[in-house]
């Protein structure tokens, strides 16, 4: 089960929290399942950072709260998405995009760079 | 997600509550993840377990979430209710400017009760409140000699009896322990008058003798150049003088290279060592009024021999009180007397703190003022109380609208609050421009003679207390008629066709309350005004004993070498000169005129015996022959001076009618002996008393002793006219040029003017007290209107069946206008109560008069009864033209 853990890059916690609640509103619980599972159990999302994560981009405004019934009918608080956090979203999706090919090409550079021309 | 049913919402049904939430939320998570692990095939207990261990420190978490719950909160009531304000504020001005007459009404009304209550109080701080512009002012106290003088000695001395002489000032100076620094100057204005020549016109130019260390004790720093040198104040020393700001501005266009120069004064070269600051002004503090235009250094031994010179003014070391600096007086001041066998009196000395030496006074009348200003206050809220409780009439259903619709009825009062806080800020606003305005006009007025008028403005403390104002203001005009809504029945209300049923006539008594009170308070006002304004009238009449009509007054200037003889052939051949400019009928010369400075003498009768101790004592006035006649003074007995009364012959003296009977009671004067100056002088006339020292006070004993005879100090020519004076001024001015070319370009004032600067005080409070007055007479009238009017649109429809039912219109008429004579009646009951109360309590500010004037009561009782009938009569004859037909078919 702990094959491959990967530490959670800083910052990078917010934007899949958003894109977990892409899908639909989500409780707490559901959200880190979500990206255990997505990940392939690469990233686990521990609760100690997952919840105030969670509560300061409700502060924010990105994603509203609601209580709500789970599966098995229990009171839970469903997280969704507003439009603010949806224009995040595709903002920060943007920006680790680029930031991951930059990473990438550095990464898998089979020689140095050429000369600058001057 | 599924919904969550309503019934199961019950736990918040008391709110939110953050800290609940954040553990539902995590609980919720823990059972997920142990539900998990036991569906994995964890035991129920170790899967427990291990969700916790996975979980970490439960409690770190659970704190964080409350707090950052809370702060969500917060911030989201915030919102709201700011939210709910920006809402309140535009549907406020909204239906202000739908309503732009009520606007427009309430405002003007509002601004300019602000702005009396915050030009008064810029009075007020600056006269009472704020420290003296000096640096520590409490230390700073004002010591008076003549404590241990008997209350007719103390009057008769006038400024003689409460000023030190020069050895007086130097042994306090060198025994006391209680001042860092004991300074005097010489209020004797007239012996520190110059004539500025050699730059242009001669120039008159008022001085004072300052001591050496004057303005070193007074904290005031020169703003160019520097202070004397105590050389400077030493006989024989290089002549200097100090300029004010006000005079180096005038005379010399503010040229900083006068410094070090020299200027000719009088005829003497003296140098220019600095400039004061314009923030001190010599006379607003020690002689309101006054304009000081330069500083010279009082030389004590030239004023060692001239007797009481010198006004006190004391720096108490840190800490000592005045109560500490009086005890110590009290004991030093009989044993330097011991010490000085020579001195005329023991200079026992009452020590005030300066600043109550400066407006103790006007304690009482600024005082009486603010009280005023207060009740207006207290009248324009109740007016628009009023006007709004009016609205809220009006307004009811509108309001019933949005309760039914959900507002709460604290949002509502918010919204009516609101309204009122846009009215006064709008009102404050407008008001302090106008306080400005005010202000700026007072401290240009240098003619009314109250201390410290020129640095009145508008300052922190007074905008503070605009603010507060505005504030007191929107409570409680704002107040009434949300509490009155907050009474209201929705259900009423909207039934309620708006007109003659239930909440209106609720509406009604309160507003006749109102009107009852604006009233009240005006009454109070109006009586003290009544009473004030019939005291300044008394003062304007009280017999001077002399006549002021047709007269003016000119300082001159001229040269006598300081020999008796000499003065008498110059003064004589101005006089001739004077008297041949056509339509002169007789002028005379005086070193003091009434109503200004004054200075006395002390003297003894010959043929009577005193006891140890008691000093007799007269004000002296040098005089020319006909002076007396220049005046219109009145010559009881005995005969003028004449020319032929020099320096070589008997002395002689006139005396007045106080003197006569204080010196002489019950004899005839005329021919007896007095003791002036180690002289005997015969007395050989008296005049009629004249108002010397203020037109409020009875003269005390004065003596005239002729210029041959005695050494005056100034001179004021006074011409008597047929012409009005103004059209003497040039021709006077002309004739003393050509005497004497040094004659300084004095103003030549009709006698009137000095009655004028008399009075000037009574008349700033008067003036204020009467037309805040008239506008509390007309606020009260307002409310009455408001009232009447209202209640006869409300009975539009009752007047209507009665006139159909035969009712006349005068019958129709005399109820509505009996009405609003009962609302008067009962205000006016309560004000007069509330008068006597007051009037009792401005009894000292009063003159001729007694508190309880049975015509002033009697006056303002009609008046307001006039008013009312007028305010009455408006609506009443509207009433009586109301055409039943179309009443009965309205609603």
């Amino acid at each position: 089960m702990e094959k491959t853990q990967l530490e959670l890059v800083r910052g990078t916690l917010d934007v899949l929290i958003l894109k977990a609640l892409v899908w639909g509103p989500r409780h707490g619980y559901a959200i880190t399942s979500l990206i255990r599972r997505q990940t392939d159990e690469a990233l686990l999302v521990e609760e100690g950072t997952l919840y105030p994560a969670l509560w300061r981009l409700e502060g924010k405004g990105w994603v509203e709260a609601e209580w709500g019934l789970s599966e098995n009918n229990r009171k839970a608080k469903f997280y969704r998405l507003t439009s603010d956090g949806r224009r995040q979203l595709r903002q920060e999706t943007k920006a680790w995009n680029a930031y991951a090919a930059a990473v990438g090409k550095v990464l898998s550079a089979r020689q140095p760079p050429l000369a600058e021309e001057t | 997600m599924a919904r969550m049913p309503a019934w199961r919402r019950y736990l918040r049904w008391f709110g939110p509550d953050p800290a609940a939430d954040v553990n539902d939320e995590l609980r919720f998570h823990l059972e997920a993840k142990v539900g998990d692990l036991i569906e994995r095939g964890w035991e129920p207990e170790a899967a427990r377990r291990e969700a916790e261990r996975q979980f970490g420190d439960f409690s770190a978490v659970q704190q964080e979430g409350e707090r950052l719950g809370k702060e969500r909160e917060h911030n989201l009531q915030r919102r709201d209710y700011w939210g709910g304000c920006a809402q309140d504020i535009r549907y406020a001005l909204r239906t202000l400017r739908k309503d732009r007459s009520f606007t427009i009404v309430a405002v003007l009304i509002l601004a300019l009760g602000v702005a009396a209550n915050t030009a008064v109080f810029s009075v007020v701080n600056t006269v009472l409140l704020r420290p003296l512009p000096f640096p520590d002012a409490q230390q700073l106290t004002w010591l008076a000699s003549g404590k241990s003088l008997n209350a007719g000695l103390l009057k008769a001395a006038g400024l003689s009896g409460v000023t030190y002489t020069v050895s007086a000032y130097e042994e306090f100076r060198r025994h006391n322990h209680s001042y860092q620094s004991v300074t005097s100057y010489n209020p004797f204005f007239g012996n520190s008058e110059y004539t500025l020549t050699g730059l242009g016109e001669p120039e008159p130019v008022a001085g004072v003798m300052v001591a050496g260390n004057f303005f070193q004790t007074l904290g005031v720093q020169p703003a160019l150049g520097r202070l004397f040198l105590p050389e400077e104040c030493q006989k024989g020393g290089r002549p200097a003088v100090l300029l004010s700001d006000a005079f180096w501005r005038r005379q010399f266009a503010g040229d900083s290279t006068i410094v070090g120069q020299a200027i000719t004064l009088s005829k003497q070269s003296v140098t220019v060592v600095g400039v004061l600051p314009s923030s001190f002004d010599f006379g607003s503090i020690f002689s309101p009024g006054l304009k000081i235009d330069v500083y010279v250094p009082a030389i004590m031994d030239n004023l060692r021999d001239w007797g009481n010179t010198l006004a006190l003014v004391g720096r108490l070391k840190p800490g000592v009180s005045v109560a500490q600096a009086q005890a110590e007086a009290d004991v030093l001041f009989p044993r330097l007397k011991a010490a000085h066998p020579e001195w005329e009196m023991d200079y026992s000395s009452t020590i005030i703190g300066l600043k109550d030496f400066v407006s103790g006074k006007l304690r009482r009348s600024l005082i009486v003022l603010w009280c005023a200003v207060g009740l207006i206050l207290l009248i324009v809220c109740v007016n628009l109380s009023n006007l709004l409780v009016a609205r809220a009439t009006a307004r009811s259903k509108e309001f019933a609208m949005r309760t039914a619709l959900g507002a709460g009825r604290a949002r509502l009062f918010r919204q009516l609050l609101t309204e009122s806080l846009a009215l006064s800020t709008a009102g404050a606003l407008f008001g302090l421009g106008l306080t400005f305005a005010i202000t700026a006009y007072l401290a240009h007025q240098a003619s009314i003679a109250l201390p410290l008028l020129n640095s009145v403005r508008v300052d922190a403390a007074a905008l503070s207390w605009i603010l507060l104002i505005t504030v007191a203001t929107t409570l409680l005009f704002g107040f009434v008629p949300g509490l009155k809504l907050s009474v209201g029945n929705i259900q009423d209300a909207l039934k309620d066709s708006g007109q003659g049923m239930s909440v209106g006539s609720k509406y009604e008594r309160l507003r006749s309350l109102m009107a009852i009170s604006e009233v009240a308070l005006a009454c109070v006002l109006l009586m003290g005004a009544g009473l004030l304004l019939r005291s300044f009238l008394n003062v304007l009449d009280v017999d001077l004993g002399f006549q002021p009509s047709r007269a003016g007054a000119i300082k001159i200037d001229y040269d006598d070498g300081n020999s008796r003889t000499r003065r008498g052939a110059v003064l004589q051949e101005i006089l001739r000169h004077i008297d041949s400019i056509p339509g002169v009928e007789t002028a005379g010369i005086a070193d003091m005129l009434p109503l200004g400075r004054n200075r006395s003498w002390s003297l003894a009768v010959k043929g009577k015996s005193y006891r140890k101790g008691e000093i007799l004592a007269a004000t002296a006035r040098i005089v020319t022959p006909s002076y007396l006649s220049a005046m219109g003074m009145h010559l009881r007995e005995g005969r003028d001076f004449t020319w032929r009364d020099s320096s070589k012959s008997q002395p002689v003296a006139i005396v007045n009618q106080s003197a006569a009977r204080r010196f002489w009671p019950g004899e005839d004067p005329v021919g007896r002996i007095l003791v002036v100056e180690g002289a005997d002088t015969l007395v050989i006339g008296v005049i009629s008393d004249v108002r010397e020292d203020s037109l409020e006070i009875p003269a005390g004993p004065e003596m005239y002793l002729p210029e041959t005879q005695a050494d005056p100090e100034g001179a004021e020519l006074v011409v008597r006219t047929k012409l009005p004076p103004e059209a003497l001024a040039s021709s006077v001015l002309k004739t003393l040029r050509s005497l004497n070319p040094g004659q300084p370009a004095s103003e030549f004032r009709p006698l009137q003017t000095i009655i004028e600067r008399s009075v000037s005080p009574r008349r700033f409070f008067v003036v204020l007290v009467t037309s805040f007055a008239a506008f509390g007479l007309a606020l009260a009238s307002l409310g009455i209107y408001g009232v009447i009017s209202y209640s006869v649109t409300r009975q539009t429809q009752e007047i209507g069946i009665r006139m159909a039912l035969g009712a006349t219109a005068p019958q129709v008429q005399f109820g509505v206008i009996a009405r609003a004579l009962r609302l008067t009646l009962a205000g006016i009951a309560l004000g007069i109560i509330g008068s006597f109360a007051a009037a009792k309590w401005i009894a000292s500010l009063l003159f001729g008069t007694t508190p309880t004037d049975p015509a002033t009561f009697g006056g303002i009782v009609l008046l307001l009864g006039a008013v009312a009938l007028v305010a009455g009569y408006l609506p009443a004859r509207r009433a009586s033209r109301i055409d039943p037909t179309i009443a009965l078919r309205s609603n």
